[in-house]
């Protein structure tokens, strides 16, 4: 079969969702990439569309006629009311149900260990059917999690070439390790295995060309391989960070948006849940127009979540993604729901109740006053 | 479902937006407009090179002008290796000036325009006047300060292969933001040289008066640079773990 055949058979009636949901182990990483670049944007979401990859930790994320989103509450010093803040203001908004996620400013131990503390505090006081998870490197996770701290979900950053892994400081023995202790840990809600998807992973076209670590191979190839790394650990979390790196790798928004939906498609068909961080930085020639275009269209191709940012600006990493008002506008336009555990917390929930005094832990609270 | 909190007191994230439908309304929306417009004008701003040398001149420093091998700043964004290696001519120059540390140094500070030449021209002088002081009890030999236009961060390796100091700290402007064009990073390298990784750095970001203040992050700055030199590496291996203090530090336990 020539990759030609291979698109004309993803096209046809042959590839089932249940032929193509058992094609996902065995595919090679390069055939995906090879296939998508023959696709036009409407091959690249009309496959996609059949494809349902679902997870659980608490929430269920990736269900056909949903959209979650990740709720991404970050602050530029990692002030803890600050954080929380945005945590209120996007649960109001009715996002965070793929995952309440903190990239932190620093990469210190004692930061993430309060920061997940904090959203442990929330999630528990409200009863919210989510999951956390601080985005500091592999080793510092691992640091608060060998001190007790709550880690529900483990994150790392992870390319397609040993060389690129290696840039960012992990390879694959670091990450089988450290998903065995996650797991061990057990915090999800499903029988019989508590943490069957217990991964984020975070990935994005141009970081294998960014570390100098491509070896000559085109960015959408290495992108599929970083799939392939994903794939090895039944994520409960990837996405693309497309258009973060910057406009050397893809330089204007219509390069964004092919990008975006080659890699939900190749991700899809290789079997990770995969969301988008629909996104670009103001080196690039995108604007909001882009945005908005690639979140429609990946939301008509099945994404299983994107980002839930204040207003599109991450005030700490300096780039622009979606908003919570963008998730309403597609859920709103599109008939999508949240996932049914969280969309059953905020049918029964007095969303009044939440406010930041009560969102605070007591020990955050008495030593700001104390101050 | 309408936001009616006030939570814009607790942090500089866009929270508690109005709603027009489910979309932004205008005024949010024009605001949001104009952010952008101001940070595009951050990435194409200059590094203000006579102030910078009369600057960190005035501070005792041996400022050199150097530029990278990124001719104008189209061909700078469009091609990032250029922004990593030193023009020609300013490798003369820097070769020029290592006459005058014969005995070598151990830290070279290197200031560059990055992608926010309007974070190093409003905050590179204040940070470096009080990281001097933390610098001098510590005993530190001082290259000379490199000023290079159209850089990224690995022009500190370039610098390395160059002076070979046992530290570089490359003080840059990070991508501006919609909220912060004029963020400055400090990045961290032991033994600087061309084909280092960003896992063998520390970076310490957001370094302006409305982020990681000044003295904080000249102390943050001098603590990695005690632990580098006392352990021999930077990077992942190296971890900020200055202690946390105040309420934060009861949730730690």
């Amino acid at each position: 079969m020539t990759v030609g055949e291979f698109r004309d058979w993803l096209l046809g009636a042959e590839a089932t969702p249940a032929r193509l949901a058992a094609l996902a182990p065995s595919l090679m990483p390069e055939m995906a990439a090879a296939v998508s670049k023959l696709m036009r944007v409407q091959d690249l979401i009309s496959v996609a569309s059949r494809i349902h990859v679902v997870t659980h930790f608490r929430s269920t994320v990736g269900l056909p006629g949903r959209l979650s989103t990740r709720l991404q509450p970050n602050h530029p010093t990692d002030d803890t009311a600050g954080v929380g803040a945005s945590i209120l203001d996007g649960l109001l908004m009715g996002s965070g149900d793929a995952v309440i996620g903190i990239n932190p400013a620093s990469d210190n131990v004692g930061t993430v260990t309060t920061l997940l503390r904090l959203v442990d505090h929330v999630r528990q006081k409200f009863a919210i059917p989510v999951q956390s998870c601080v985005l500091a490197h592999l080793t510092t996770q691992m640091e608060a999690l060998n001190a007790g701290a709550p880690v529900d979900l483990l994150f790392q950053s992870i390319g397609g070439t040993e060389a690129t892994n290696t840039s960012f400081g992990i390879n694959l023995a670091m990450l089988d390790e450290a998903s065995q202790a996650a797991r061990e840990l057990q915090r999800g809600d499903t029988e019989p295995d508590r943490s069957t998807n217990i991964m984020y992973f975070e990935t994005g076209q141009g970081s294998s060309l960014s570390a100098n670590a491509h070896h000559g191979i085109d960015q959408q190839t290495c992108e599929a391989r970083a799939y392939a790394v994903a794939r090895r650990y039944s994520p409960m979390l990837v996405n693309t960070v497309v258009g973060f790196i910057g406009p050397e790798y893809l330089y204007d928004g219509k390069q964004i948006i092919r990008a975006g939906l080659e890699d939900h498609l190749c991700g899809k068909l290789l079997g990770l849940p995969m969301g988008c961080d629909i996104c670009y930085t103001t080196h690039a020639d995108a604007d909001s127009d882009d945005t908005d275009t690639l979140l429609t269209l990946l939301a008509a191709a099945g994404v299983n979540y994107i980002m839930g940012v204040p207003g599109a600006d991450d005030v700490m990493l300096s780039y622009q993604s979606t908003s919570f008002h963008d998730a309403l506008y597609i859920r709103s336009l599109l008939g999508l729901r949240p996932a049914p555990e969280f969309e059953a917390w905020l049918a029964e929930t007095d969303l009044r109740q939440l406010a930041m005094p009560e969102l605070m832990p007591a020990a955050l609270s008495a030593g700001r006053t104390a101050r | 479902m309408k936001n009616t909190l006030n939570l814009r007191k607790y942090t500089p994230a866009r929270v508690s937006l109005g709603l027009a439908g489910c979309a932004l309304p205008t005024q949010d929306l024009l605001d949001l407009e104009l952010a952008q417009a101001e940070a595009r004008d951050a990435v194409h701003a200059a590094l203000d090179v006579d102030r910078l040398l009369a600057g960190t001149e005035a501070l005792g420093l041996h400022p050199v002008p150097l530029r990278s091998a990124a001719p104008d700043r189209a061909e700078y964004l469009r091609n990032p290796g250029l922004g990593r290696t030193l023009a020609a001519e300013s490798i003369s120059t820097l070769l020029g000036c290592c006459e005058n540390w014969t005995g070598g140094c151990d830290l070279v500070l290197v200031l560059g325009d990055g992608l926010s030449a309007s974070a190093a021209n409003r905050h590179a002088l204040p940070l470096i006047e009080v990281l001097l002081p933390l610098l001098r009890d510590e005993a530190w030999v001082l290259g000379p300060l490199c000023i290079v236009e159209q850089s990224r961060v690995g022009i500190g390796d370039a610098v390395g292969a160059v002076i070979n100091p046992r530290f570089s700290v490359v003080l840059i402007g990070e991508r501006p933001g919609l909220s912060s064009a004029d963020s400055l990073g400090a990045y961290i390298t032991w033994q600087p040289r061309p084909g280092r990784s960003d896992a063998e750095r520390n970076c310490i970001s957001n370094i302006r008066p409305e982020g990681l203040g000044y003295q904080e992050a000249a102390k943050r700055l001098s603590y990695l640079l005690h632990e580098g030199r006392r352990r021999g590496l930077t990077g992942v291996g190296l971890k900020d773990d200055l202690r946390i203090e105040g309420p934060a530090a009861q949730l730690l336990r």
